[in-house]
C-alpha cells in the first residue's frame, strides 16, 4: 500500500490545517475577501475545513469603491450562496470622514487608501485574525511572511522580528489590541491555485478569462477603460482580446493580451508565461520596496 | 493529467555567500524555468548598481530591503519551484553560526537537507554544523553536494577525498540516507544538465535525484496519532447530533471501524466515520486532513489525541529533550512557558539542563549550562500536566513542542522529545 499524497491535496491539507487553528485560537476570526482568484480559493478551503457545518468566517471586503463591477456581483453570488456574513469597509467612506486622504495626480490610486479602511475595519469589528490569499511565491517580501504573522496594536508588521514557526505548531497568542494576519496558502504557487481551481471546478469572476475589453496602454500593461482613469490625450482607446491575471482596483490592474478563455488554456498560459502575475501592478512598481513598505504599515 | 500526479518535496539548505548556495538555487529556479523576466530584470538592474558583473542570484531571495543593503540574509526565505514529476518548497536559511534559529526553522518541515561543501576546502565546522542540525532536526534525506567542481579541475580525487571524510564524520551522527553529488553551480555540471567535465560520476544529477528520492516514508505510517484541532458541531436540523473531530492525522492510518482511545483521559470508542467535505474516506494517513466521527458520545476537545487502543502514547508531567533556544532574552530561572505540542497546551518550567552541545565540535558541556540565543541544549521540562511522551525519533509531529514566554507571547524555544 502506498500512502501518498499529491502536492495539490498536500497543499490543501496544510491550508485546512491552518483555518482549523484559526477557528480553534481566536476569537474573532474573519476572512479578508478581494473577489481574486485566492481569496475564493481560500473561502473554497475554509467552507470544506468544517463541512457539514457552516463557513464560521464572516468575509470582509475592502472596497475602493474604484471596483471592476463584475467584482462585485460576484462577491454577493458567493456570499448567499454559502450563507456567509459579508462585511464591507468603505475607502470612500474613509475618505469622506477625513480618515484617508486621495492621491492627486493622472496616476492616483487608491491602493495606499485602504490600509486605513482595512485597519479601521478590523479594530470596529474586533476581529482578532483576519485570514487572507497572500502566497509566498507572488513578491519578495511576501516569501518572507509566516503563516501566522504578527501585527502590533498599530496594525504593523515587523519583519525582521517575526516568530519563528516550527513544525506545524503556530502561536497565535498576542495582547489585547494586537491581531493576526494569517496566510494559509502560503506556500502554493500561482500555478498551484489554478490547477486547484480546475480540479475542483471553482467558478472565477469572468475578467481571468479573455475577451474583447475596452483599453489603453500604460507603463507596459493594458488598463482597462472606466469612469475612474482618466485617458491622457496622447493615449488611444482600443480593443483588444483582455484577460486579468489578479483583480485588484480597477485603476491599477494591467491586463494581458490573451487567447486564454477557458481554464485549460489559462494553466497552459500561465505555464509558459515568462512574468510574474504582479509584473502588472503598478502599486509594486513604484519602489523595490513597495510592497515591504506599505506592509509594514499594516496593508494585505 | 501530470500534475494530478506530482508530489511535493520540501528541502532546506544552508550556507553562506561563498558556497555558492544562492548561485545553486539561482541555477535550479532558473534552469527549470521558474524565474520570470521580470524578476531577472529587477536583479539584473540591482546588481548593475552595485557594480557587480554578473546576476546576484541571492537578490532574489533577500527580500527585505534591510538584507539588500547589508547583503546578508536575515530570515527563512521560502522559494518554489516545479518539474513535472514534482513540486519543490525551498527553505532558504542563512548559514552564519548566529543562525541556528533560522537553520532550525526551515529543517523542521524539511524532507531533505542539501547541504554544500566548497570543494577547494572540504568540510568545515559549518558543513557540521549544518549536519548537526539535520540530524538533531531527524531530516530524512541529505544530500551532500561537493560544489566548484571546476575549481579543482573536476577531479575525481578531490571528489572522493571529501566524500570519505564527511562519511566518518557523519558516522558520529545520526543522519540516514546520504547522496554524495559532484557539482558546479556557477556553469551548471550535474545541476539539472549531466557534466561533460565527470564523467566519472556515474550517480544522477541533483535535480534529477531530487526528483526521484522516495518520500513515501517519510511520515510514520504505523503509529496511530490524530490530535483533535476542533470539534465540528453543525446545529442544523439535518446534522442534529453530528460531532466531528477535525484534525490531521500526524501518524497511523485510520479508518472506519478501528478501535480508538482519547489520551488523556483513556475513553475508548470505535470510528465511525473518516470523512472530509461530506465524502466518507477508506481510510486516511499523514498527513491528511480529515474529520473523524466516533461510534460514542464522548468526551473528545482540542488537546485531546486520538489513537489505537493497542498502540497509545505515555503520559508524563517529567519529559526530557532536546532544545533550541531562538530568543534573545535567555530562559529565566524557573520562570513558567506554555508548551505546545500538537493542539495540546501546558505551563511548563525548565527543570535542568543536562549539557549544553558544542554543535561544531559535537561536545557535551556539563559544566557551561547558561543558555542563550541559537544554543542547542538536553533539558528536562516539568509541565504542570501530563504531556504525551512520543519520541521526536518515531514521530516527527507528535515528538516536537514549542516553549512560548507567558509575559511577551514569543516562540523562544524549540524541542525535540526524546
Amino acid at each position: 500500500m502506498k500512502y501518498n499524497l499529491t502536492h495539490l491535496r498536500e497543499l490543501e491539507s496544510e491550508a485546512i490545517f491552518v483555518i482549523r487553528e484559526v477557528f480553534a485560537q481566536f476569537d474573532k476570526p474573519s476572512i479578508l475577501f478581494s473577489g481574486g482568484k485566492d481569496s475564493i480559493v481560500l473561502t473554497h478551503l475554509a467552507k470544506k475545513a468544517f463541512f457539514p457545518a457552516k463557513i464560521p468566517f464572516p468575509l470582509v471586503h475592502i472596497d475602493t469603491g474604484h471596483n471592476f463591477s463584475e467584482t462585485i456581483n460576484f462577491r454577493d453570488d458567493l456570499v448567499k450562496k454559502m450563507g456567509a456574513n459579508l462585511i464591507v469597509g468603505s475607502v470612500q467612506k474613509s475618505i469622506d470622514d477625513g480618515r484617508a486622504v486621495e492621491e492627486k495626480g493622472i496616476n492616483a490610486s487608491r491602493n495606499k487608501n485602504q490600509t486605513v479602511t482595512l485597519l479601521d475595519t478590523i479594530e470596529d469589528n474586533g476581529f482578532d485574525a483576519c485570514m487572507g490569499g497572500a502566497r509566498r511565491d507572488e513578491e519578495k517580501a511576501r516569501a518572507k511572511e509566516r503563516f501566522f504573522s504578527h501585527r502590533d496594536d498599530f496594525g504593523q508588521w515587523d519583519p525582521k522580528n517575526q516568530r519563528p514557526e516550527l513544525w506545524n505548531i503556530f502561536n497565535g497568542r498576542k495582547n489585547f489590541g494586537e491581531h493576526f494576519r494569517v496566510f494559509p496558502i502560503s506556500n502554493w504557487t500561482e500555478m498551484d491555485v489554478w490547477q486547484y481551481i480546475l480540479l475542483e471546478n471553482i467558478e472565477l469572476p469572468s475578467l481571468y478569462f479573455a475577451r474583447q475589453r475596452k483599453v489603453v496602454r500604460r507603463n507596459n500593461s493594458w488598463l482597462p477603460v472606466s469612469e475612474y482613469i482618466t485617458v491622457r490625450p496622447t493615449e488611444e482607446v482600443v480593443e483588444k482580446m483582455v484577460r486579468f491575471r489578479t483583480l485588484g482596483d480597477i485603476t491599477i490592474t494591467g491586463g494581458d493580451e490573451s487567447e486564454a478563455n477557458t481554464l485549460e488554456k489559462i494553466i497552459q498560459e500561465v505555464a509558459s508565461t515568462r512574468v510574474t502575475e504582479r509584473g502588472n501592478r503598478e502599486d509594486d512598481k513604484r519602489s523595490e520596496s513597495a510592497m515591504e513598505d506599505r506592509k509594514k504599515e499594516g496593508y494585505f | 493529467m501530470s500534475y494530478l500526479d506530482m508530489e511535493l518535496l520540501r528541502f532546506t539548505t544552508a550556507g553562506s555567500v561563498d558556497d555558492g548556495k544562492s548561485t545553486l538555487i539561482g541555477r535550479l529556479l532558473y534552469d527549470s524555468k521558474s524565474i520570470f523576466e521580470d524578476q531577472v530584470e529587477a536583479i539584473q538592474k540591482t546588481s548593475e548598481n552595485k557594480g557587480l558583473e554578473h546576476i546576484d542570484f541571492s537578490l532574489l531571495t533577500d527580500g527585505l530591503k534591510d538584507e539588500r543593503e547589508q547583503g546578508i540574509t536575515i530570515d527563512v526565505a521560502y522559494r518554489y519551484f516545479a518539474t513535472p514529476k514534482r513540486k519543490f518548497i525551498i527553505a532558504d536559511t542563512p548559514g552564519h553560526i548566529q543562525y541556528t534559529r533560522n537553520m532550525v526553522t526551515g529543517a523542521s518541515t524539511a524532507n531533505l537537507a542539501l547541504i554544500l561543501i566548497d570543494a577547494r576546502n572540504g568540510i568545515i565546522e559549518q558543513t557540521k554544523r549544518h549536519s548537526f542540525i539535520a540530524s538533531l532536526l531527524k531530516i530524512p534525506h541529505v544530500f551532500v553536494c561537493i560544489n566548484k567542481m571546476d575549481l579543482v579541475g573536476y577531479s575525481e580525487e578531490a571528489y572522493n577525498k571529501i566524500v570519505k571524510e564527511y562519511e566518518e564524520f557523519a558516522a558520529k551522527l545520526n543522519v540516514n540516507d546520504v547522496h554524495f553529488i559532484p557539482i558546479s553551480a556557477l556553469f551548471g555540471d550535474n545541476v539539472v544538465n549531466r557534466s561533460e567535465n565527470m564523467k566519472w560520476y556515474k550517480g544522477g544529477t541533483l535535480l534529477h535525484n531530487l526528483e526521484t528520492v522516495h518520500i513515501g516514508s517519510d511520515e510514520n505510517h504505523i503509529d496511530c496519532r490524530f490530535p483533535v484541532q476542533t470539534v465540528i458541531r453543525p446545529h442544523s436540523e439535518e446534522y442534529h447530533d453530528y460531532r466531528g473531530y477535525a484534525g490531521r492525522v500526524a501518524g497511523g492510518v485510520f479508518k472506519p471501524g478501528d478501535e480508538v482511545a482519547v489520551q488523556p483521559s483513556g475513553l475508548t470508542s470505535k470510528i465511525k466515520t473518516v470523512e472530509f467535505d461530506g465524502e466518507q474516506l477508506q481510510e486516511a494517513f499523514a498527513p491528511m486532513s480529515v474529520t473523524l466521527t466516533l461510534e460514542d458520545d464522548i468526551d473528545v476537545g482540542r488537546g485531546d489525541m486520538i489513537v489505537r487502543q493497542n498502540n497509545q502514547s505515555e503520559a508524563s508531567q517529567d519529559l526530557d529533550g532536546m532544545l533550541c533556544w531562538l530568543h534573545n532574552n535567555p530562559p529565566r530561572p524557573r520562570a513558567k512557558y506554555i508548551l505546545r505540542q500538537t493542539s495540546n497546551e501546558a505551563r511548563a518550567m525548565i527543570s535542568e539542563i543536562v549539557y549544553k552541545m558544542d554543535i561544531n565540535t559535537l561536545h557535551r558541556n556539563e559544566e557551561d549550562k547558561d543558555i542563550q540565543m541559537n544554543d542547542i541544549a538536553r533539558v528536562k521540562i516539568r509541565s504542570t500536566k501530563p504531556i504525551l511522551k512520543d519520541s521526536y525519533r518515531i514521530n516527527r509531529n507528535t515528538g516536537s513542542i514549542i516553549l512560548v514566554d507567558e509575559a511577551t507571547n514569543e516562540t523562544v524555544a524549540a524541542g525535540m522529545l526524546n
